[in-house]
């Protein structure tokens, strides 16, 4: 056996502790890490609106006053927020439910058929974000009244 | 009593093994198997879609359980979620035991605002 020939490539960039601004910008993410990181990011939205989510649940669903309340709500806004600002939050949790539902569909995927290699990696990722901001941009058109 | 761990398993305290993995699953495909029932009975509806409608597909005693271990299975699918987050970015053990402290109550005082909700349909 012969040793390894000396390597004529630069050494990796090693990352020990990333620091958010000089780091993050330059690290180059493959899609399947967009994805990711999109799944947590959307996870934690939700855990933090979930007041929010409630809330909808409660004025749609009590009684019928409670259910116009919840119409003029979106519609008119409340107080100082205006009714736009209220569909842009609902337009986020909307977008936060779909990508975190398809990629988590995607994790099941790949566990149930083992489906892990860095093809289908890729190409769920670009299934994962087109249905969701597609789906998000359909629901978004029909919530902002465009049709 | 025989040590059958590694020595790392009591200083980090990760929930080592199956169970989270799996109640993560198990949990959000129960909500995805929800959802889609939801959305079925909504596209397969008559009608406008008001408050009648909506408030209906809840008032049946199954949907009312049904939907109460839903919102169960969301709070700990939550928690294992938030928990993962707090162990992957907040290292000093403080900070962390305080913002996992916080996600327990946000989560369990929000489930008992979302049953309560339910029973009142």
């Amino acid at each position: 056996m012969s040793a390894p020939a000396p390597s004529v490539r630069p050494p990796r960039p090693e990352f020990r502790n990333i620091h958010a601004f000089k780091d993050l910008p330059s690290y180059r993410l493959p899609l399947a890490g967009i994805v990711s990181i999109l799944h947590r990011i959307s996870g934690a939205l939700m855990f933090l609106l979930m007041p929010f989510i409630i809330w909808m649940f409660d004025t749609s669903i009590s009684s019928e006053i409670s259910f116009a309340r919840f119409k003029s709500v979106f519609n008119q806004g409340a107080g100082p927020m205006p009714g736009w600002f209220v569909k842009l939050v609902a337009l986020a949790l909307m977008w936060a439910f779909l990508h975190h539902l398809i990629a988590g569909i995607r994790h099941l995927w790949m566990d149930m058929r083992h489906a892990v290699s860095k093809e289908f990696g890729r190409s769920s990722a670009i299934w994962t974000l087109t249905l969701s901001m597609g789906l998000t941009l359909a629901l978004g058109a029909k919530l902002f009244g465009l049709y | 009593m025989a040590v059958n761990f590694g020595s790392k398993r009591i200083v980090t305290g990760a929930h080592y093994g199956l169970r989270d993995w799996l109640a993560q699953r198990v949990t959000a495909l129960l909500m995805a198997l929800f959802t889609l029932l939801i959305v079925l009975r909504l596209v397969f509806s008559r009608g406008p879609v008001g408050y009648d409608l909506w408030a209906g597909i809840f008032s049946a005693q199954w949907m009312k359980t049904l939907t109460f271990t839903v919102i169960l299975a969301l709070l700990y699918h939550a928690w294992v979620g938030m928990r993962d987050i707090w162990m992957d970015y907040i290292k000093p053990v403080g900070p962390r035991l305080a913002l996992q402290v916080f996600s327990i109550v946000w989560l369990v005082g929000c489930a008992g605002w979302a049953i309560q909700v339910l029973w009142r349909v």
